[in-house]
């Protein structure tokens, strides 16, 4: 092949390979953009008063009420309880990897995670349905255990590997002079582990729960299957909920097409594609800081 | 006084690492122990049949494999490009970080938000119909983000004297890519690829109004046709039929089916890794 083709065929390649790369800003931008465009028509039939500030999400019946507050409570509570079980048992999970284990017990527990991570979420909330739920009845005595409490231990074990990864991570970046200048002045294990370690390492334990809590907050098929999906605004953990993800995926099936329903379903969609962005940026923030903080 | 302390710390971390631990056992025993009964051969090569009550889950298994390749096919070349152009091309710039950035925040979009829109540009603006082609596509932008991380993960890990030396002999920044930095990125870009793989056979949300289907009646590989596929009928076994207790051991044979096919390709991945590595 002579020179002058070559360099053409140079030129050409990586154009190509260039707009790949350019073709990911434009699905951020599309997906975005998508979104935003179809709760557009939803707000011209809707105010967005009533869609933030009521208190009732009910399309079908004859006053169709668009109140995404029960769905944003549901949310919210399946996703509070899920971080209230996986912060402390992913950051100690963590800590002993990074700091007891020896590292031939490290070589099983990291598959561990790993299978963990792999288990598809519908067989999880499967195991809502025919394990989880049935324990939750017997021990608080109620009816069926398809709840909050039942979608936040789920969410916890969905939400685990990703936490325990980064905040190992975390961990393992503070230099291990900070742990020797801690033992050299007298504190031991323990202390150093709790007083100095953890606390260097806390921007990157932020952004591991941040992004813990990103996956937990956009998990679909566990709550669907295993909260008992009730529009309604909770209570408490023992009643059921509906969170936004679960109720997209029932009712968009239902649905007909460019209906104001249709285009709610689009409006609730951009709440959550807000709030996920949001905590994504939040967790990148913290995991920045480490870097810098580090380097 | 302090003793008792030590030792509760002790017992702390160690007490939460062996509940991860027994999480991960609690799902496998309970999915395993009643679902191994249920598998057998006559279950994955049949039909389902009896309203679905009794026969085996094979157009799920083949809608799966089906939507798994179109997935692979689709993502596998575009996530390549996008990596070689951000670690072999890309200089440090605006438009660099902005492409990263696109990437990151694509990774941490919620999987039903993909579904929503593989609904309005597959299935809608670009004709589709809900088919395995359009689900197919959707999970194929799913697995962008994560197909692109992993390989410049592993185009990173060649030596840069690799590329000097290839540049110094006369090739093109190309022909270097080509036949130098991409063989030998390979077994760490497959271990990827395959990762990959087991994420989308698992995911559902994405594929619920794309294309897939309660039931269908008889094989087909038309790419323009809805699908079954394993976790969408075991969220229906196990939700939505009509005589759930009757089908829970079929939904246990679906369960268990899923996870062998997932971890098969997760060991896979592993084998590739661990053999690429003891080479260095």
């Amino acid at each position: 092949m002579n020179i002058k083709k070559r360099e053409s065929t140079d030129w050409l390649l990586k154009q190509v390979f260039k707009a790949a790369g350019l073709v990911t800003i434009g699905l951020l931008a599309g997906i975005f953009l998508m979104l935003l465009y179809n709760s557009i028509a939803f707000f011209a039939d809707v105010k967005p008063v009533d869609f933030f500030t009521g208190s009732q999400w009910d399309p079908e019946s004859s006053t169709s009420k668009y109140g995404i507050a029960p769905l944003l409570v549901s949310t919210g509570l399946v996703t509070l309880g899920a971080m209230v079980i996986a912060i402390p048992l992913g950051i100690f999970t963590a800590a002993f990897l990074s700091e007891l284990a020896h590292p031939k017990l490290k070589t099983i527990l990291k598959p561990v995670i790993e299978m963990l991570a792999a288990i598809p979420s519908v067989a999880i909330g499967f195991l809502g349905i025919v394990l989880v739920g049935p324990g939750i009845a017997k021990i608080f005595g109620i009816q069926n255990g398809l709840n909050a409490l039942n979608g936040s231990v789920l969410l916890a074990v969905m939400a685990l590997p990703t936490v325990i990864t980064i905040s190992e991570d975390a961990i393992n970046a503070v230099p291990h002079s900070h742990r020797e200048a801690s033992l050299a002045l007298g504190a031991n294990k323990w202390e150093t582990l709790f007083k100095v370690t953890l606390p260097a390492s806390l921007p990157g334990l932020i952004a591991a729960v941040m992004l813990g809590l990103g996956r937990a907050l956009g998990e679909t098929m566990t709550v669907l299957m295993a909260t008992g999906n009730a529009a309604v605004l909770p209570k408490g953990f023992l009643d059921a909920v509906r969170t936004i993800t679960a109720t997209i995926a029932i009712e968009m099936g239902e649905v007909p097409y460019q209906t104001t329903h249709y285009f709610a379903l689009f409006a609730i969609a951009v709440v959550l594609f807000l709030i996920t962005l949001a905590i994504n940026l939040l967790g990148e923030y913290f995991a920045n800081r480490l870097r810098k903080f580090h380097a | 006084m302090k003793k008792i302390r030590h030792l509760f710390n002790w017992i702390l971390l160690l007490g939460s690492t062996l509940m991860v631990c027994l999480i991960l056992g609690v799902i496998l025993y309970d999915i395993f122990s009643k679902g191994m009964s249920s598998v057998s051969w006559h279950f994955i090569t049949r039909f389902p049949t009896n309203g679905m009550t009794k026969g085996g889950i094979l157009p799920a298994m083949i809608g799966t494999l089906l939507l798994t390749f179109i997935t692979t096919i689709f993502s596998v070349p575009f996530g390549i490009a996008c990596a070689v152009y951000l670690n072999e091309y890309a200089r440090p710039s605006v438009l660099t970080n902005i492409i990263r950035a696109s990437i990151r925040n694509l990774a941490g979009i919620p999987s039903i938000i993909y579904g929503l829109f593989g609904l309005a540009l597959f299935v809608q603006s670009l004709r589709l119909g809900t088919s395995v082609l359009s689900a197919g596509l959707t999970l194929g932008l799913l697995s962008l983000p994560y197909i692109i991380t992993t390989t410049e993960e592993a185009l990173k890990r060649i030596p840069n004297s690799m590329r000097e030396a290839t540049l110094a002999l006369g090739a093109t920044q190309f022909e270097t890519i080509k036949d130098v930095v991409l063989p030998k990125a390979l077994p760490g870009i497959l271990t990827g690829v395959i990762l990959t793989m087991s994420r989308a056979a698992g995911e559902t949300a994405p594929i619920l109004f794309t294309g897939v289907a309660f039931y269908i009646n008889g094989i087909s590989a038309s790419p323009n046709q809805e699908f079954m596929a394993l976790p969408y009928h075991l969220y229906m076994l196990s939700t939505q039929h009509q005589s759930i207790e009757e089908v829970r051991p079929l939904a246990y044979g679906t369960a268990t089916v899923l996870i062998l096919l997932v971890f098969v390709l997760n060991i896979v991945a592993f084998y590739i890794r661990f053999k690429h590595r003891t080479k260095d």
